[in-house]
């Protein structure tokens, strides 16, 4: 049973991977089938073509940029771009430090603006609000009996901001279809015509909004919370909190008192002057609106109303982000035309196919038809890395670059290296005498070790890359660590299991000169009688023994291939009969 | 063919045949250090690498499919918009162009980009540009040089716990930075330009020097790690036997790193001119072969050197020659065909 052991083991070890290939084959499947993933992976822009370009954050002040900015800032863009129509724009940061930013095709100079623009939000009096949708065009408001400005406003609130055009643009305006044409930003001394979009369970708003009259600068921070009742209990309400610094807080309180008398006048709770609301908007865009219940004099207004954990969190970090004005500075900005991409994709793959080639006749060459196992595992290997690309191409949106495709040709050579440190510490075993089903085993027990260490160190390589590279290293440092990964189990679960069996068939176990194992060639000590026939523990040293009488010449080189326990026992011999080797020339 | 060199292995394996990498080892030792030193004095004397826009900051444009590869048109194109620049026009593969300019604004870029499909008369996607700002090649140096401090630290510490010893850790970070100076030597003297990419290229060779070594001082360990009992070889005898037994490993190991890379190369810079692919494969063409060569002369010498003073290898060395003695003195013959 010993020797149908590991032939056993190998073929259930053979069936696991192809568990493996076929789950993950049937998970590309199954997406294909929904219409989410493909076969082909996802290509990245310098290979589809489109612009990237690599924003580096600079924070009013000279301060040092947070993470947690950093994913405001991405939030923010994200914002802005898919609101400029953009479609399958990629934001995202890296290395914790940089914003990247690609887009298919090549987009607008207002598009460029609005990204590189920083955050800019503020506070503005409500002066009229209204049902987001765009006032149908019969039943807009007659030329004559449109709003007129009586006086010079005298403040934030006053009515005598809504100018005759201001108001017809209110009416036009449709919340749910927003029109593009906000990439001017508003003149923060002038009223501003904008909507609040629709949220969960709220409709669009739309709103006349009086002049800025206090800055995002002026929030010192925010925070959000469960609302306390009066009773001082915590109650399922969420509130977020705002803390304004001395010259907002002042501020504040000048506007709340204004506010909080049109919110007295129309009845408190019931009343609806949309006057009393104070709207905070960011790039142009209401984020919320809320009524002023009170004078605030302390700087910490308390807004609450329907919010959930998710909702108070997302304003709270809003307003944090106001608070620290963040611009972008492009570090790298590419155009690449799609037909650059193709052609540099196509000429790698052919790289890479040439590449590839070449290992399997430098494969086959030197190792003869254990060089079909090296071609086989690659073939696998290859495999496994395709359907891990897709796959992640649908679940992570990972995309293949230009410097990928290089990190996975570089592989081949890579992957191709585990089998040669294999197969040589093989050819090791069997010059050392052994059968070629046990030097397959004692070589694995090594080699093992050996391939393991070595991509231990490619791995780590990897995820060093992949952690603090810039630019287009992502890619690459990920691909190599993808083939890293691949390349340790296609060693062990494909080459090494494949040649357990193979070394049990005639024309390997045999050492048949084309399998590239050939004792003979390998200058094996003819210690091997056939396939099938092994050296047993108990012939050993009288084999050792009878050899070195025979056959001077091999005694040395059979003594190094000695267990220790061996190679103690010939020593003593040796010391016995004294040294025959002294006249010996070794090799046959 | 293969036979004979499956017979190299072979002689190599048993010792038949033997180059004496460990025993050379000043020389060795010497000529790295002149090399290492004329790596760092090159760029010094030369005045900086052959730095890509990357690192200088500015414009770059790609006009593939050209119909002509004149440069004067080229030019002409950026002068119509930016009077007085002197863009650096160059043809750089097959039918592409290449034009790069000093850092322009963004109206600028535009109207160049529609400048020159009208002059080489491509299609507006057949045009690519890329800026650059002037402080982006500093981020990637700094990164890069981060990238390796941190991978250098946490390889030392890995295969300092791997090999259970600090002396064959420090040999392999050795050996990986004398394949880093001298790699870098090479881009200098050569003049090859250095793009983030070649730097990526550069880092991964770091990692195939050290992943080199590791498979050799595995033989090493494996060679050396019951050597108290025996009297066969000294231990800088049994070093240099692994070098030699793991010397057919490490060229078949090069070759087959260094195809795939070397199609990248030719095919790279025989079709598409610069660019990721090119720039990438020449930094590991390069410093594949330096890596395979310092794990040979640099790293398992220098391990043999740092171990030789110990006691107990001083005294295993005595026994060994003490045993040759007798051997010799015994067969009055020459002891040992392996060398001394």
């Amino acid at each position: 049973m010993a020797r149908t052991g590991p032939k056993n083991t190998a073929l259930r070890v053979l069936v696991w991977l192809g568990v493996i290939l076929a789950v993950m084959t049937a998970v590309l499947a199954g997406g294909n089938m929904a219409g989410q993933a493909s076969w082909a992976p996802k290509l990245a822009l310098d290979l589809e073509g489109g612009t990237q370009m690599i924003l580096a954050p600079k924070v009013e002040g000279g301060s040092d940029i947070t993470e947690e900015q950093l994913n405001q800032a991405v939030a923010i863009i994200r914002q802005r771009v898919d609101g400029s129509g953009v479609a399958e724009a990629e934001i995202s940061t890296q290395s914790g430090r940089n914003v990247v930013v690609s887009l298919p095709g090549t987009p607008s100079k207002e598009t460029r603006a609005l990204i590189q623009a920083s955050a800019d939000m503020n506070f503005r009096p409500v002066l009229q609000a209204g049902p987001g949708a765009a006032v149908p065009a019969e039943s807009r408001t007659p030329e004559d009996q449109l709003p007129k400005p009586t006086a010079e406003p005298a403040n934030g609130s006053d009515v005598n901001w809504i100018t005759p055009e201001l108001y017809k643009k209110f009416e036009a305006l449709d919340c749910d279809n927003p029109s593009q044409d906000k990439l001017e930003r508003s003149d923060p001394a002038q009223p501003l015509v904008t909507c609040e979009p629709a949220s969960e369970g709220r409709p669009a708003i739309k709103y006349i909004l009086g002049p800025v009259e206090v800055k995002g600068s002026n929030i010192s921070g925010s925070t959000f919370q469960l609302q306390r009742g009066a009773q001082g209990a915590v109650t399922n309400e969420w509130a977020v909190n705002i803390q304004f610094n001395d010259e907002g807080t002042a501020k504040f309180k000048t506007v709340t008192e204004r506010l909080n008398k049109f919110y007295a006048e129309a009845g408190g709770e019931t009343g609806s002057d949309p006057r009393s609301q104070f709207a905070i908007v960011l790039d142009d865009q209401v984020i919320s609106a809320p009524r002023s219940q009170a004078v605030i004099t302390d700087g910490r207004p308390q807004i609450t109303g329907g919010f959930t954990e998710q909702s108070a969190k997302a304003l709270s970090d809003q307003l944090r982000f106001g608070a620290l004005p963040i611009s972008f500075e492009i570090q790298s900005d590419q155009q690449i035309s799609a037909t650059l991409g193709g052609e540099q994709l196509r000429m790698g793959l052919l790289a890479g196919l040439i590449g590839l080639l070449l290992v399997v006749v430098y494969s086959l060459f030197q190792y003869r038809a254990l060089g079909l196992v090296t071609v086989a595992s690659l073939v696998v290997a290859g495999a496994l890395t395709f359907l891990a690309i897709d796959i992640l191409g649908w679940t992570e949106n990972y995309r293949l670059s230009l410097a990928g495709v290089a990190g996975i040709i570089v592989a081949i050579g890579q992957t191709a290296d585990s089998f040669i440190v294999y197969f040589e510490r093989i050819r090791d075993e069997l010059r050392e005498g052994r059968g070629l089903v046990s030097a397959v085993e004692n070589g694995w027990k090594r080699a093992k070790r050996t391939v393991l260490a070595s991509k231990a160190v490619n791995l780590l390589a990897a995820v060093v890359l992949y952690f603090v590279a810039v630019g287009n290293v992502r890619g690459f440092a990920f691909t190599l660590g993808l083939t890293a990964l691949a390349d340790l189990l296609v060693v062990f679960m494909f080459t090494h299991p494949t040649l357990q069996l193979l070394a049990r068939t005639k024309f390997f176990g045999e050492g048949h000169p084309l399998s590239g194992l050939d004792p003979k060639s390998l200058g094996a000590v003819p210690l091997y009688r056939g396939a099938g026939r092994f050296r047993t523990p108990a012939d050993k040293p009288a084999q050792v023994a009878a050899l070195r009488a025979k056959n001077t010449g091999a005694a040395a080189e059979a003594e190094r291939r000695m267990t220790i326990a061996e190679r103690r026992l010939a020593e003593r011999q040796e010391q016995l009969a004294g040294s025959s080797k002294s006249s010996s020339k070794e090799g046959n | 063919m293969a036979t004979s060199f499956a017979n190299f292995g072979n002689e190599l394996y048993t010792g038949k045949r033997s180059y004496d990498f460990v025993g050379s080892k000043k020389i060795w030792f010497l000529i790295a250090a002149v090399l290492v030193a004329l790596s760092i004095l090159l760029p010094v004397v030369k005045g900086g690498f052959n730095l890509g826009i990357e690192f200088r900051g500015g414009s770059e444009f790609t006009v593939s499919n050209v119909k002509t590869t004149d440069a004067s048109i080229g030019e002409k194109a950026v002068e119509d918009v930016v009077a007085g620049s002197v863009p650096r026009v160059a043809n750089v593969a097959g039918n592409t162009m290449r034009i790069q300019t000093d850092k322009l604004t963004e109206d600028e870029t535009l109207q160049i980009k529609a400048g020159l499909t009208d002059a080489y008369g491509v299609t507006d996607n057949e045009v690519t540009s890329t800026f650059i700002g002037p402080t982006w090649g500093a981020d990637v140096t700094k990164q890069a040089l981060l990238g390796l401090a941190i991978f250098v630290g946490l390889a030392a510490v890995l295969m300092a716990l791997y090999f259970r010893t600090w002396k064959m850790s420090l040999s392999a970070i050795v050996g990986m930075l004398v394949t880093m100076f001298i790699t870098a030597g090479v881009y200098a003297l050569s003049d090859f330009e250095v793009t983030p990419s070649a730097i990526i290229g550069f880092l991964t060779v770091l990692s195939y020097s050290l992943y080199d070594t590791v498979v050799v001082f595995d033989k090493i360990r494996e060679n050396t790690a019951d050597l108290q009992a025996s009297t066969r070889r000294t231990f800088a005898e049994e070093v240099n036997l692994a070098v030699n037994q793991t010397l057919v490993r490490s060229i078949n190991t090069m070759m087959v790193a260094i195809l795939p890379v070397g199609a990248i190369l030719f095919i790279g810079a025989g079709l598409l001119g610069a660019g990721t692919l090119r720039d990438l494969s020449l930094a590991l063409f390069v410093g594949i072969l330096i890596g395979t060569a310092a794990t040979i002369f640099i790293a398992a010498p220098l391990y043999a050197w740092l171990r030789q003073g110990e006691p107990e290898l001083v005294k295993q060395a005595e026994r060994v020659a003490h045993r040759r003695a007798q051997a010799a003195a015994k067969a009055d013959s020459p002891a040992e065909p392996a060398k001394a």
